[in-house]
Formats: structure tokens, C-alpha cells, sequence
């Protein structure tokens, strides 16, 4: 057990090292740097600046260097806890980014509780009652789900709230809570608006995980231990419950890693169209800018986050699903 | 223990139909029999004859769009002080308490893959208890030390052990043994064993029906053993019932059917059965064509068309009914009794 979670730390250093180094030349593979599209930028505006003040500009970020001398420079920033200066803000990154990565977390992980508490149940229902009208009903609702572009019924929902209600939905705050520090009053604000933009970005995730668990929970209805147990004089209820979907769920457990990562990227519009101070818009932003040093920060959380979440969710696996467990200890 | 006026399960007439898109399938039609405590009753026939869902019907768990259609199936209960009543369990609903009471406790269901019949992500400990605590007032304690009480019971070596296995871990054979402690959690009156040695090899298949002959011996239950085997009927069972497409074509003592059996069908089928005596190189005597397709049953008697004695006018223009050839003997062929004058 510890050899193999020892084997496990091991890849994800290396995972990560990959992750940063193809990120890095990745970003940087469009023509021109960050001074280009900012030069590009104060062109547009007709503002007068200085040959010299882009020259110093280059020097200052080392974009003059070659891409390995930048890269390593940025790296020994990293293992001292310094992530660069994004050239857009003109800020430390870390600072730009400030709440967002919690926010992210916040908002992917409602999006994926609501998404589960939703899916499953209507999952179970339509595999166990196949081809009734509720099973009916829940593939119509779940393929419209799956039709709809999630950014789409942001823009709709957010013109049924300012029409019908007069109130804007978009943002994770209220107004008077926008730039305030943290306090109990701001963390109800965030729950009060938490939900619908969970429900938005989780839309299509639910569509699809009500047909991944209706397939699942048909093919496991159909074994014959599921015989074994109703012969028994188990009720129908118990032992669907206990047997088929216990096992039905095991291949769940193993897309909890990638979730997040997964959302984040799938969301990006919608946090854009909704105004989410998330990370997404973030990210969107600092590639078109060619800010590399807060764009290679962000896509490496993201890389940390997916090789932290694939390993809960081996640990999970190997908790719920014994045949997984033994052959790991062997 | 043994009663031979008063059978623990009678079946009469029963038909079990599936409703598809493609047609009504008549899986049993108009099966009758009766099972003896102490006895075991072997159904004996080729796939797809109606066998297994003779036994789903018996549990009431035909899976839809099936469902009994007609007959009855009556159940022997004991009411205490060695009285007993007849339950008609084709009045219960499928689902009632009263039914669930029954299945697992009374009448208990071995089913023929050991592979796949218990599942896979919880050990065999946790079903036996499971099982056992759905009838039975137990604390935890008690129906682990029963599970463990039954794993070495059945010929588990260390089931101490055994109890916090998973399927995967035990053999075939083994698997096959574990499924027979859940199915005796309750002390069934009736063990319904639905091909239990189909899946295995030779050697485990003799061990699985010494324990299942030695475990009738100790606790004078019925078994109904349903298998396309003719040896395993010959060696276990005191009655026969040889089904062919959903219908009973013959039934008798082991002894009759297999010493003078009426039916053309029993007739081939113990034709078919490789003998140490016959001649080598000489290919096995096979029944001619296939079994019909469900939804396209032959009129008359259903097995007219690969009869090898098959007399044209009547088996396919008559349906032949059950009747008696002698003691305890019953066949349904015309060859045996006289062609009905009033049937169409």
C-alpha cells in the first residue's frame, strides 16, 4: 500500500512537470508575445508610448530570453512560492487570482452535488421502471438538457430574471457584498446565489449522468444475483438499492477526478455570460492577452487539482470496490 | 418427516406467458406436479423448454413482461402443533408480505450461474446474513455465527475465513457451496436448485450433489432440481417430469420413466445419452431439427414435428393431455391413449 501510493506521488510530480512545460509552450506558441498584443492593445487607442517603455517591458519579464530561460526562471519563482507578476494586471498572480480558485472549487463542487442529487435518483427511477411514461418523460427532459448549449440558458434565464423580476442573477454576490471581506453575512449571500449557477453549468453533466446511470443500473438489473437476492424475499426496494445500484455507482467513483477540471473548462462561457468570479473568465482573458505567467499558473492548479482528484478517486475506488482493492494489494 | 398423501408443493395447470412486441411466448403451458418433503422431483428437458420459469413462477418473481397467466401453484405451510394448510401462492400478489415471507424462508432458490449470482462487492458473510436476518429475528451475532455455522456446513474449509470473502475470491465450486448456505439460511421446506452444476467440472458437480443428497438427509427437505441432464436426474432424483416447450410430456417414478419410458421425447432424449456399452466411433443418436421458435408453436402436439413416430392426422391436428400409463406413471402421447372424437 505505501509502495504503491509512494509510486502514485512519484507520477504526479512527473504529471505535473509535463503539465507546466506544455502549458508553457503551448501558450507562447501564437506569434508574438505579451508586449505585441499589449503594443497591438494601446494602438487601438491611439495612446502614445515610448519604444523604450516596451524595451523595458520585455527586459522586466525576460521575454527577450529564449522560452527555456524564462521557463526555468518561472519554475525557481514557483518552488519559493512565487508564481511571476501577470503582465496584464500588473500584479503578482497570486493576487489575481485571490478568491477565485476558491470560488471555482465552491461553484464546480455545488455543480457537481446538485448534478448527482438530481441524476441519480431519476437514473434509479428510470432504469427500474423502464419504458413507463415517467421513464419517458425524465429522457425527454434529459435530452432537451443535453440539446440545450448550458451558456444559452444563462443568457435566457438571465433575461426571464431582469423581465419577470427584476433582479439581476448573474455574480456569486449581491451588490453590497462584491468587495467586502469575508463574513457569515457574505458567506449566506454566496449560498442565497450559489444554486442557479450551479444548476446552469450542472445541466448537461445531469442529462448525461441520468443516462450513464440508467444504462449502469439495467445492465446490473439484469444479473443474476439480483434474482439471488429477490428469491431470497428481499423487497424490491431494499434490493435494488443494496446490490444492483451499490454496484452500479462503482464506475462513478472513478470520474470524480477529472469532474472538476472537466466543469471548469465547460463553464467557461457561462461564467463569462453570468459574470462568475471564477477562474475561467481568468483563464480566458490572460490567453488571449498572452499572459503567460498567470495563464501557465492557473492551467497548473488545474493540472494539480485533476492528478489530487484521480488520486481520491483511485483511494475511492478501491474503498467501495473490493475486486479493485485486492488486485491493488497484490 | 416424509408425507406421501400430502405433497409440500402442488403445481397444476400452470401457464406462464410473455407479453413482448414480437408476440406472446408460452414458456409454461399447463405444467402439473407435485413435490414430496423428503424427495427430490427433477425436471429434466432441453433449453428453452420452460424449466427456470417454472421456478420464477413457483417464487413469484417472473421477471415482466412475463406473468402467470393460469393454474395454480399450491404451497404446504405449517401452522405449528403438526398441523399444516395449503397456501395458493398464484392468489398472492408477487410483491406482498405474505409472498416474501415465503420465498427465502419456506421455498429457497439455487441458481444455476455460481459466477454471477452473488454479487460481487460484498462478501459472502454479508449476504448469508442479509438473508437470513430478512426471516429470522437475529442480532448481527447471531446470524454471523449462523453464516459461519453454515459456510462449514456445506463444506466450506475455514469459514471463519470464508465469511469475509468475496465471490471473486472463492472457486466455481466453492461459490456454487456458498450459494446453498444463503439459500439454507431459513431451513426451507423446498430447495429449488435450477441447474447448480451446469457451471461446473465433473468432479465438483458429483461433490455439490453428494452435499445436496447429504443435506436432504439431515434436514428432510424437497428439492426440485431442474437440469437438461439426464445422469444428474438418474442419480438424484425419486420423481421425474420431462418437459418439452412449456408442456409435461411425461412424469413418473426415476425408475419408470428411465426403465420404460413411454414418451418419444424421453424415449430420444435417453437415446441421446453417451453409454459406456455402445460401439465406439458410432455417431450418438440426436433428436432430428431444432426446438421450434416460441412464437411459432406447432398446432397439436407440440412435438410432432420431430416425433420419430409422429401419425399424421392426429398429433398435429390433437393436443394430447397427461394421462395415466400405469403407476404413477403419466404420458401425454396418443400413442398411449385414444385420440379425443370432439376437438376440432
Amino acid at each position: 500500500m505505501l509502495a504503491y501510493a509512494a509510486r502514485r506521488l512519484v507520477l504526479a510530480i512527473f504529471t505535473l512537470w509535463t503539465v507546466t512545460v506544455l502549458s508553457f509552450i503551448i501558450i507562447q506558441l501564437p506569434p508574438g508575445d505579451f508586449v505585441d498584443a499589449y503594443m497591438a492593445q494601446l494602438s487601438a487607442t491611439q495612446s502614445n508610448v515610448s519604444e523604450q517603455h516596451f524595451e523595458s517591458l520585455r527586459r522586466q519579464y525576460a521575454l527577450d530570453r529564449p522560452m527555456y530561460v524564462q521557463y526555468l526562471k518561472w519554475m525557481s519563482g514557483v518552488f519559493s512560492g512565487d508564481f511571476g507578476t501577470s503582465m496584464m494586471w500588473r500584479k503578482s498572480v497570486l493576487d489575481v487570482i485571490g478568491d477565485r480558485l476558491a470560488m471555482t472549487m465552491v461553484l464546480s463542487l455545488g455543480a457537481i452535488i446538485l448534478t448527482w442529487a438530481i441524476a441519480l435518483p431519476i437514473g434509479i427511477y428510470s432504469a427500474v421502471r423502464q419504458y413507463s411514461i415517467g421513464d419517458y418523460v425524465f429522457t425527454f427532459i434529459g435530452f432537451i438538457g443535453l440539446g440545450v448549449p448550458s451558456f444559452l440558458l444563462a443568457l435566457v434565464l438571465m433575461y426571464l430574471g431582469f423581465t419577470l423580476f427584476d433582479s439581476d442573477i448573474g455574480g456569486l454576490f449581491s451588490p453590497e457584498y462584491q468587495l467586502e471581506p469575508w463574513s457569515w453575512g457574505k458567506v449566506k449571500d454566496l449560498l442565497y446565489h450559489l444554486p442557479l449557477p450551479a444548476i446552469i453549468i450542472g445541466l448537461s453533466g445531469t442529462a448525461e449522468l441520468i443516462r450513464v446511470m440508467r444504462a449502469n443500473l439495467l445492465d446490473e438489473l439484469r444479473k443474476p444475483y439480483v434474482i439471488t437476492a429477490r428469491a431470497a424475499g428481499m423487497s424490491e426496494r431494499s434490493l435494488v438499492l443494496k446490490y444492483p445500484v451499490r454496484v452500479a455507482l462503482n464506475p462513478f467513483a472513478s470520474t470524480v477526478g477529472y469532474l472538476l477540471p472537466y466543469i471548469l473548462s465547460g463553464s467557461v462561457i457561462v461564467s463569462v455570460v453570468l459574470g462568475l468570479p471564477t477562474l475561467g473568465p481568468l483563464l480566458l482573458g490572460s490567453l488571449v492577452a498572452q499572459d503567460m505567467f498567470l495563464a501557465g499558473t492557473i492551467v497548473m492548479m488545474l493540472g494539480a487539482l485533476t492528478v489530487i482528484g484521480t488520486f481520491l478517486s483511485d483511494l475511492l475506488l478501491m474503498w467501495i470496490d473490493p475486486r479493485i482493492r485486492f488486485e491493488m494489494v497484490q | 418427516m416424509q408425507d406421501d398423501r400430502q405433497p409440500i408443493l402442488s403445481v397444476r395447470n400452470l401457464k406462464t406467458s410473455f407479453f413482448t412486441d414480437e408476440g406472446i411466448v408460452r414458456a409454461v403451458d399447463g405444467a402439473s406436479f407435485e413435490v414430496h418433503l423428503g424427495q427430490t422431483l427433477g425436471i429434466v428437458g432441453e433449453s428453452g423448454c420452460g424449466k427456470s420459469v417454472t421456478a420464477l413462477s413457483i417464487l413469484g418473481i417472473v421477471p415482466r413482461p412475463g406473468r402467470i397467466v393460469e393454474g395454480e401453484i399450491l404451497l404446504r405451510r405449517e401452522t405449528g402443533n403438526g398441523q399444516s394448510q395449503e397456501v395458493a401462492l398464484t392468489s398472492l400478489g408477487d410483491s406482498s408480505s405474505e409472498m416474501r415471507s415465503i420465498r427465502g424462508a419456506e421455498i429457497a432458490l439455487v441458481f444455476q450461474e455460481p459466477m454471477t449470482s452473488l454479487s460481487p462487492v460484498h462478501t459472502i458473510g454479508n449476504q448469508i446474513i442479509g438473508a437470513a436476518r430478512l426471516h429470522r429475528k437475529l442480532t448481527k451475532q447471531e446470524a454471523s455465527e449462523l453464516a459461519v455455522e453454515l459456510l462449514s456446513l456445506v463444506g466450506i474449509p475455514r469459514a471463519e475465513g470464508a465469511i469475509d470473502a468475496y465471490p471473486f475470491q472463492l472457486s466455481g465450486g466453492l461459490r456454487q457451496r456458498a450459494l446453498i448456505a444463503l439459500a439454507l439460511s431459513c431451513d426451507p421446506r423446498l430447495l429449488i436448485a435450477d441447474e447448480p452444476t451446469t457451471a461446473l467440472d465433473v468432479t465438483t458437480q458429483a461433490q455439490i450433489l453428494d452435499l445436496l443428497r447429504s443435506l436432504q438427509e439431515q434436514n428432510g427437505m424437497a428439492i426440485m432440481l431442474i437440469t437438461h441432464d439426464m445422469g444428474v436426474i438418474a442419480e438424484m432424483a425419486d420423481q421425474v417430469v420431462v418437459m418439452y416447450l412449456g408442456r409435461v410430456v411425461e412424469e413418473g417414478p426415476v425408475d419408470t420413466v428411465f426403465g420404460e419410458s413411454k414418451h418419444p421425447y424421453t424415449q430420444s432424449l435417453l437415446r441421446s445419452i453417451p453409454s459406456i456399452h455402445s460401439t465406439p466411433k458410432v455417431q450418438l443418436p440426436t433428436i432430428t431439427g431444432t426446438i421450434p421458435h416460441p412464437y411459432n408453436r406447432p398446432a397439436g402436439c407440440p412435438f410432432h414435428p420431430r416425433c420419430p413416430d409422429v401419425m399424421p392426422g392426429v398429433c398435429d391436428h390433437h393436443e394430447p393431455e397427461l394421462q395415466s400409463v400405469g403407476d404413477e406413471h403419466l404420458v401425454s402421447c396418443f400413442l398411449y391413449h385414444p385420440v379425443p372424437e370432439t376437438s376440432s
